[in-house]
């Protein structure tokens, strides 16, 4: 290894180390300045709470065995949301590919189901579903689906006539050409709308806990919130930042793991 | 020897359609291509030479005249037709090998005989080292190649190229055209090459023939006078003559 290449090394990890220092400092000066404003009096904690109280409330959630079961709500509504939203947008996709003519369609209808926000189905949902679990569920499944239809559809579609036409050239029925060619040319793609869909998810399993639930993050927040207990708030908000960012991180690791398999090109 | 066609176009034309208007892309095209000939096929950008391919393969359909491949009409010689398209379109998923093999496999053709006579194909020009490689790591030439192999690999009576040299850089340009020249010849196959390159036309073909622009009619056509490979070809005293005859017909 000459000297240029070693001191361009050191270079990057110097680079390296400096973002993660940076990152550190940056998590520990806004936990100080939280616990700070309050302490100093800059502001009232029992408007933004602090540091040490959530500290102390998550403390006492789990002392009273409740920490858990919330967590566990939201968490396993979150992955049946996911994951049958996005089977759900994938299995659609693939129909809508096969038939170009009932894209056309439903374009429309799906453009307008994409700009609708579905929260304003929310009353809908607990009528038909009724007002539990289900019905979180179901909005979760909701939120993830339609952008996963659309974004699987466009990876789809993007692969090309180009390979459409080599494959037919090659005597390959539809199904092949999808199965063989089609698919796992999307795969990069299906895994980036895995990664949307997931935090869509999330923002479907909040909105339901706010609407009908019982138990959960989502309920935890809104409760907090009605009865003015913001440490109990902020402190859903901490394990919600912190759940999220793990599943997002798992999915990214499974993306990175498939896609080392099927992206060998760049 | 008997001279049996294996492609035969009489009269035909085809015109598109569009919302806005309706394009005639080829005006009454005759040509004939015999077993283990070469055709070049050259014309102005944007006349109907692919499209004469897409004729050739079945996967359209004329307007109206007759066209036979190997006595049948094209969507029945499918199956018996090699194309060979601009960009390798390997799969970037696939190794050398299991790209080479994709067209066996989905015409359900995949033996273990086939299979052989497939990887002996890599380990014949030169690929062989490469099975077990992805096509990132081979270069575009080698890339054309195995491309090439894979439309070989299902023992194709007619071979269609469409420009397959266009995306490659000269140097690897001139390489491939007489590798892929010596490989098509060697076989035996009968094959029509598509390219605006005259000296690329002159280097493969048996027989160059010219299009005219849209709409597409044969102008003319020129035998080849000599044969062998690329470089002796160029070498030749009557080269530039004929490069210079096609050009005209080309211009004008």
């Amino acid at each position: 290894m000459s000297n240029e290449h070693s001191e361009y090394l050191k270079k990057l990890r110097r680079k390296a180390r400096l973002t993660t220092a940076l990152r550190l400092a940056l998590f520990a000066l806004t936990i100080l300045l939280w616990e700070a404003a309050g302490r100093l009096g800059l502001s009232d904690p029992f408007i933004i709470s602090s540091p040490a109280r959530v500290a102390k409330t998550v403390a006492s959630l789990y002392a009273r065995h409740e920490l858990f079961p919330h967590v566990l709500t939201t968490f396993a509504e979150t992955v049946m949301g996911f994951v049958s939203g996005t089977a759900i947008g994938v299995a659609f996709a693939v129909l809508l590919w096969f038939f170009p003519f009932l894209d056309r369609v439903l374009d429309p209808y799906l453009v307008v189901l994409n700009a609708l926000p579905k929260i304003a189905l929310g009353p809908i949902l607990i009528v038909w579903v009724g007002a539990g679990p289900s019905a979180i569920i179901v909005m979760a499944l909701l939120v993830s689906t339609v952008v996963t239809v659309m974004s699987v559809l466009s990876g789809f579609k993007e692969s090309g006539a180009e390979l459409d036409r080599l494959m037919r050239s090659l005597g390959a029925t539809r199904a092949q050409t999808f199965l063989k060619a089609v698919l796992p040319a999307s795969v990069p793609t299906i895994m980036s709308a895995l990664k949307i869909s997931v935090g869509m998810s999330w923002v479907g399993v909040i909105v339901g806990e706010y609407l009908v639930s019982k138990r959960g993050l989502g309920y935890l927040i809104v409760y907090g919130g009605q009865v003015f207990k913001l440490d109990l708030v902020m402190a859903s908000i901490a394990i919600l930042c912190l759940l999220a960012a793990l599943m997002y991180y798992a999915v990214a690791a499974f993306e990175k793991r498939v896609s080392r398999r099927f992206g060998r090109a760049e | 020897m008997e001279q049996e066609p294996v492609v035969n176009i009489s009269g035909v034309s085809l015109t598109y359609h569009e919302p806005s208007r309706e394009t005639m892309a080829i005006d009454g095209l005759d040509l004939t291509v015999n077993r283990g000939e070469f055709l070049s096929i050259v014309g102005p950008s944007g006349c109907g030479k692919t499209t004469v391919l897409s004729l050739l393969s079945g996967l359209i359909a004329p307007s109206a005249g007759e066209i036979r491949v190997l006595g049948l009409p094209p969507e029945k010689a499918r199956r018996r037709i090699g194309y060979m398209l601009q960009r390798d379109g390997l799969f970037d998923w696939r190794t050398i090998e299991k790209n080479v093999l994709l067209g066996l496999e989905v015409r359900r053709e995949l033996t273990p005989k086939s299979r052989k006579k497939a990887l002996d194909l890599l380990d014949k020009y030169g690929l062989g080292d490469f099975k077990k490689h992805y096509p990132s790591e081979l270069s575009g030439g080698m890339r054309q190649k195995a491309a090439l192999i894979r439309t070989l690999a299902f023992e194709p009576e007619l071979l269609l190229l469409d420009e397959p040299f266009s995306a490659l850089d000269y140097q690897t340009r001139l390489i491939l055209e007489d590798e892929v020249r010596g490989i098509i010849k060697q076989g035996g196959y009968t094959a029509i090459l598509v390219t605006h390159d005259i000296s690329e036309a002159i280097c493969m073909g048996d027989r160059v023939a010219v299009f005219s622009a849209r709409p597409t009619r044969l102008k003319k056509e020129f035998p080849v006078p000599f044969s062998g490979s690329a470089p002796e070809r160029r070498r030749q005293e009557s080269f530039p003559a004929l490069f210079d005859g096609i050009w005209k017909e080309l211009k004008t």
